[in-house]
């Protein structure tokens, strides 16, 4: 961006690049934004006027048996990746600022695995839900949770679609050490949308 | 560094002269140029929602008035007060952050100037949207704050909450990237020097308000996002058949909505911080005082929301605790105001129309302030909430308060950004209409008020003993009508004046004097070092003096961005997308993801642009 044009001539205030403060307060807006998108899950918890539910078996009026719709084992699994994921793209970074091309690429592309995986997870796990009974507007379960995590699954998708950008930056070559910042900001957005999972991942599927 | 080539005439001038055309305003990146599109396009959104406001005046001008059908009625009074609040008041402070926190900060643009094209872009198009809504006789008609059950699919079936969610959904894009980036520019792009205890107190106050901005704005983006869900998409976050809680509406609206009235007043009281030294001749009053407070405000405003909802019921304890904060806000407001007045007294006072403007901003400010501070005691509020009280004490904060002190700043910078002076006679005289009109539209409210007239109800029968203040509110919207026909006749009289106003007309403490006026398009020759609170008075106090005129120099290898059109392709990308959602069921998926692949184009286009 433009930063550069003060930077030639002057440092910045903070002697931090414009943009690296830029991902930092669009990260502190983002809070708000899932803490709205939590707290309105939580809010609505137990509030569902018919099944199915996510930790209870339900039986409907007309007999029909629905078992409860998580399955924890898939869903650690995702988390794991995508916590690990952090690490790959801390790799790639290390990678990019020492101008490693190989680092780079590698631990990027499995940084980019991980989130294609835990995205595809979640389309996995949507499909699953629905077919078990549990649509978008069955009951305010349904409608809660697929708001919360798919906003989150979002970011997750916006992420892999930017870090992909970079990675195909860095097999043309065009992601030297001096444009490390570039990763370095996708990196940031990257391990928020991990701590966001962190927060979602127990008050969503662990505690009952 | 600049300097020494400044002199030399030199081939690539012409690159950073005056460029002109309709061109050159669309792909500006220039804060000023921004800065002049977002006040005009918010001063003719100001006067729509004027106009608006005459004609539900007329309307209950005499009892049983048939004037306006109740249907119209509705959408009117929806509009006024979301184009006031939406389009006018918040774009018109976005003015002064364009144009002023680089000149204040001694910057020579905002940090990124291409996401500042794109957020009036944005704005632009998302005022046209909520306003495209009259085209279709469906213009939102459920009230600015837009409570459930009124905006269910169930209740209101037509465009009309469609376009208002919507809308405001854009509009919320546009200022969660404009305060990225003036927050980004105050904390990072000061000239040496200019430490944050020696900003001026304008930028202070915006500082403050992109904080709000950014905590208060997805708070309400998810509001919508579940609202536009319950009526698109079928579920039931505030549909009490399904589960659904009408009251989480109005908590998170309120959380959303009472930072967001501090959004609206803090860049007033920075414009008013500004002019009163000014024309006091004498520093701000308690510098740190006015910024701690106003830090204070903005803290609190998190914690008084449901000050909104004493009428739901929460409760001894919730009342209590809402009732208390709201109550401590009196105390940092209290003492911006004694401040205020601190720097008046003892100075030389000079009442050139800015400083009117400014001084009737403290005194409408304080009854404002003071039927807030009756309606933090729940009891009293009960018997306030939905009537005409309520009415007469946000206009007192948000027309006594923003409007007069937006005004003081367009009086006064003004030929900062323009190179003419307006009128003083015609300035003087809006001001005195301004009041007069004011003060008779808005101050019987508080009597209708408390005789029990309610809100939003499109007529009232004869007898009850609301008819003459309603004359008389009716009349003195009319006088305000005037006051504001005379600011444009001074407009355009100014207009036709030669470029001439000096740099420093008013003798200013700030940056922004130091330049010349309009500044050119690089702002500072050289980036000016600061040296103390009240910089260019810091210097003319060094050398003695008045400054001399500074002189228009070419800014001929001063590297500033490429222009760039991009930000436009990427909000009008934004708009298609939610256009194409609005009407998913008639044109079908393949429209929104069009829509979503131009979004697209032009992130990408704009990401790999060389900036310049």
């Amino acid at each position: 961006m433009t930063a550069h044009a003060h930077a030639a001539h002057l440092e910045t205030s903070t002697g931090l690049d414009n943009r690296k403060v830029a991902i930092w307060t669009f990260i502190g807006s983002e809070c708000m934004f899932f803490a709205t998108l939590i707290s309105n899950y939580l809010v609505n918890k137990g509030k569902s006027l018919v099944g199915p539910f996510p930790h209870e078996p339900w039986t409907s009026p007309a007999g029909q048996h629905f078992e409860p719709i998580f399955e924890i084992p898939l869903v650690t699994l995702g988390t794991a990746l995508l916590l690990f994921s952090s690490l790959f793209v801390v790799l790639a970074l290390s990678g990019a600022q020492r101008g490693s091309r190989k680092a780079l690429i590698g631990w990027l592309g499995a940084t980019i695995a991980c989130g294609v995986f835990f995205a595809g997870m979640q389309v996995y796990e949507f499909t699953h839900f629905v077919h078990r009974g549990l649509g978008f507007t069955t009951n305010l379960f349904g409608s809660s949770f697929y708001t919360l995590t798919g906003f989150h699954g979002t970011h997750v998708a916006i992420g892999v679609l930017w870090l992909a950008t970079l990675w195909v930056d860095a097999l043309r070559g065009k992601l030297p050490p001096a444009k490390s910042l570039n990763l370095e900001m996708a990196a940031l957005y990257w391990h928020f949308v991990d701590v966001v999972w962190i927060i979602i991942f127990p008050v969503v599927y662990l505690i009952q | 560094m600049a300097t020494r080539v400044l002199d030399q005439p030199h081939a690539h001038a012409a690159a950073h002269g005056e460029k002109t055309g309709l061109w050159s305003w669309i792909t500006t990146v220039d804060h000023k140029r921004i800065g002049v599109l977002y006040g005009a396009t918010a001063f003719i959104f100001f006067l729509m929602g004027g106009i608006e406001a005459l004609l539900l005046r007329i309307q209950l001008g005499s009892p049983e008035n048939t004037f306006l059908s109740p249907d119209l009625y509705n959408q009117l009074f929806t509009m006024h007060g979301t184009t006031m609040i939406f389009l006018a008041v918040m774009p018109l402070s976005a003015m002064f952050f364009n144009y002023l926190i680089p000149l204040q900060i001694g910057a020579r643009d905002v940090a990124f100037p291409r996401l500042n094209a794109f957020s009036y872009w944005v704005f632009l198009l998302g005022g046209l949207f909520l306003n495209a809504s009259f085209l279709f006789g469906a213009a939102p008609d459920q009230g600015w704050f837009g409570y459930a059950n009124l905006t269910s699919k169930q209740y209101s079936p037509g465009l009309n909450v469609d376009f208002w969610m919507l809308g405001l959904q854009i509009l919320g894009i546009a200022s969660l990237a404009a305060a990225v980036n003036f927050f980004v520019t105050i904390v990072n792009m000061r000239a040496p020097g200019m430490t944050l205890m020696r900003m001026p107190m304008f930028v202070w106050m915006s500082l403050i308000t992109q904080v709000l901005l950014l905590l208060a704005f997805p708070v309400i983006t998810v509001a919508l996002i579940l609202l536009m869900y319950d009526r698109f998409f079928g579920s039931a976050f505030f549909v009490p058949s399904g589960g659904g809680d009408p009251l989480l509406w109005q908590h998170l609206f309120w959380i959303f909505g009472h930072p967001e009235v501090y959004i609206l007043i803090l860049p007033a009281f920075g414009i008013v911080s500004e002019v009163l030294p000014v024309f006091s001749r004498k520093p701000l009053f308690g510098y740190a005082a006015m910024v701690f407070s106003g830090v204070f405000i903005a803290f609190l405003g998190f914690g008084v929301w449901s000050h909104h909802m004493f009428s739901t019921g929460m409760g001894p304890l919730a009342d209590t605790f809402f009732a208390l904060t709201t109550m401590l806000i009196a105390i940092p407001t209290g003492v911006k105001i004694f401040n205020w007045i601190g720097t008046m007294w003892g100075g030389s006072l000079q009442y050139r129309t800015p400083m009117l403007f400014a001084i009737g901003f403290i005194a409408m400010f304080i009854i404002g302030g003071l039927s807030g501070v009756m309606h933090s005691s729940p009891p009293a509020d009960l018997q306030q909430t939905d009537t005409y009280f309520v009415v007469a004490h946000f206009h007192y904060v948000l027309f006594g308060g923003s409007i007069f002190g937006l005004t003081a700043g367009a009086y006064y910078w003004w030929p900062k950004m323009f190179g003419r002076m307006l009128n003083e006679r015609l300035g003087q005289l809006h001001f005195w209409l301004m009041l007069i009109g004011f003060n008779l539209t808005f101050f019987p409210m508080h009597f209708v008020g408390l005789h029990g007239m309610p809100r939003r109800v499109y007529t009232y029968p004869e007898g009850l003993g609301f008819d003459l203040m309603n004359q008389i509110e009716t009349a003195g919207s009319f006088v305000l009508a005037l006051a504001f026909l005379v600011f444009l006749v001074n407009i355009f009289q100014t207009w036709r004046k030669p470029r001439n106003a000096p740099a420093d007309p008013w003798n200013g403490a700030t940056l922004e004097w130091a330049i010349p006026s309009p500044p050119p398009e690089f702002n500072f020759a050289e980036i000016p070092t600061v040296h103390g609170r009240d910089a260019l008075w810091e210097q003319k106090r060094q050398r003695g003096g008045p400054l001399p005129e500074p002189a228009r120099v070419s800014g001929a290898g001063i590297h500033m961005p490429n222009p760039s059109y991009w930000p436009l392709v990427t909000a009008v990308g934004i708009l298609a997308f939610f256009v194409t959602l609005m009407m998913l069921a008639k044109i079908g998926i393949w429209a929104v993801i069009a829509s979503f692949a131009l979004l697209l184009l032009g992130v990408y286009k704009w990401a790999y642009e060389p900036a310049g």
